[in-house]
């Protein structure tokens, strides 16, 4: 039976690991090959890589390392950020990531998926949709909006239309945010969650807002997820993987053993 | 791993512009091998085992392999009973033709490259149980239903069932692994599975060392 994954995201500035809040007072966590390396040991059964460099001139740093990550963790990895072009796609993958995420891009140049997923194939594009909660109105009947920029710009789209888009687009897997909850710990928004992977074919990520186990278990009973994605509970060692592993499990979902473990039970 | 004489066993993998290499290549190394990457037929060398990855769809990919010259090269390869590996894309290529695209494919094994059929969801992304029907040394030291990450919508489809190695479940049941003499397919990415997926690629090429 296919698993329910569990995967850490890493947020990544000029080639190192950071963290703060909605992009803000970044302080350094260390080198991503090495968590990311650390992770998979864990039981992550992916990684994702969030590039939020600023500059440009992060797009080498980046090519690096996920070359050297591809050389020690051998799970599958994710780029998101930075990705403008099909030859940006390119070069990701050629230096050993294996599917990259487009969040903004898609909105401004939506034949981005189409052209990306016609050249790589649709298993390597996510499209990461950023979204909240917001009055129904008639160009937003869901009340879910995308959001771009960060989760700074609303960029007037219905989000669960914008799903139906992208997956005709190309889209092979969607990384749905929920900016109201992202960073509050206040669990996922199952509802905007559900309202998406009820109505799309392609496994549906959630993320934004873990706080513990029993919102990966939510985000994937109530809101019909595929995999759940967090950064911060993991990074501060609050939750480590194999915990949250061990609540889905006992909570009946399947999910891959931890390395290890089976051997030593 | 690898051998403990020290020698690495020359391993060629295929580039044929399919994506990430990289990993495939890693895994390689890991286990012992002595990687070269071939962009065409030229560069394939004399290696104990020639291995051909890759994702996404059959038709440029054999258009791909058709200009490196490797239609021929890989046909003779596999003729003479050499030691093989196709990954994914690399394995869906083995048989006739895909459904996917209508591609014609290298049709060393007899069969159709299907979509997968009741799936929940599509593509099937994520860990799945490769459930073995029948044992073989490159599963030594794996569970009979070990778990391995898979990325596709397609899978082939064999005619001959005895060729069938592991199954896997997502909505139907699908051919996950198969093997006919030297040739080794997998459906699964063994070089994104983590320690059984190294342990894995380890076995074929110590396999191959030792033909």
């Amino acid at each position: 039976m296919l698993r329910r994954r569990v995967i850490p995201c890493l947020d990544v500035a000029n080639g190192r690991v950071v963290k703060g809040t909605r992009f803000v007072d970044l302080v350094d966590e260390g080198d991503p090959p090495e968590l990311a390396e650390r992770y998979a040991r864990e039981g992550a059964d992916e990684i994702v890589y969030l590039d939020i460099s600023a500059a440009p001139e992060g797009r080498g740093t980046l090519l690096d390392i996920v070359e050297r990550t591809a050389r020690r963790a051998f799970i599958p990895l994710t780029v998101g950020g930075g990705v403008r072009s099909v030859e940006d796609m390119r070069d990701v993958l050629r230096a050993g990531a294996d599917k990259v995420g487009l969040n903004t891009r898609a909105v401004e140049d939506p034949e981005l998926v189409r052209r990306c997923a016609a050249r790589f194939g649709s298993q390597a594009v996510v499209v990461a949709i950023d979204a909240r909660r917001v009055t129904p109105t008639v160009t937003i009947p869901s009340g879910f909006e995308v959001v771009v920029k960060g989760g700074r710009e609303p960029a007037g789209l219905d989000a669960v239309a914008w799903a139906l888009r992208v997956v005709d687009l190309g889209a092979g897997e969607l990384l749905v945010t929920s900016i109201d909850r992202d960073g509050t710990k206040t669990g996922f928004d199952t509802q905007q969650l559900r309202a998406i992977s009820d109505i799309v074919p392609v496994p549906v990520i959630a993320s934004g807002g873990a706080a513990g186990p029993d919102d990966f278990i939510a985000a994937v009973r109530d809101g019909g997820a595929d995999a759940v994605l967090a950064a911060s509970i993991f990074h501060r060692r609050e939750w480590s993987i194999a915990a949250v592993k061990a609540a889905m499990a006992a909570a009946g979902l399947p999910v891959r053993a931890v390395p290890g473990a089976w051997e030593a039970a | 791993m690898g051998d403990p004489s020290g020698a690495r066993v020359p391993v060629t993998v295929v580039d044929y512009g399919a994506g990430n290499l990289v990993s495939i290549e890693q895994a390689l190394v890991a286990a012992g091998a002595d990687v070269r990457r071939a962009a065409d037929a030229s560069q394939i060398g004399d290696p104990a085992l020639l291995v051909v990855p890759g994702v996404g769809a059959s038709a440029p990919a054999m258009d791909r392999l058709r200009a490196g010259g490797f239609v021929p090269a890989i046909l003779d390869w596999i003729a003479a009973d050499r030691p093989f590996l196709g990954i994914c894309l690399g394995l869906q290529l083995l048989f006739e033709r895909s459904d996917e695209d209508g591609a014609q494919t290298l049709g060393v094994l007899r069969g159709r490259t299907v979509r997968l059929e009741d799936a929940p969801t599509l593509p099937h992304i994520g860990w799945n149980q490769v459930e073995r029907v029948r044992e073989h040394p490159a599963f030594n030291g794996i569970a009979p239903d070990a778990d391995f990450y898979f990325v596709h919508s397609y899978a082939g489809a064999p005619v001959d069932r005895d060729v069938v190695l592991a199954e896997t479940q997502h909505g139907a049941r699908f051919t996950a692994a198969v093997a006919r003499g030297s040739l080794l397919g997998v459906q699964f990415h063994p070089e994104r599975s983590g320690d059984d997926g190294l342990r894995l690629v380890a076995n074929v090429v110590r396999l191959a060392g030792a033909a």
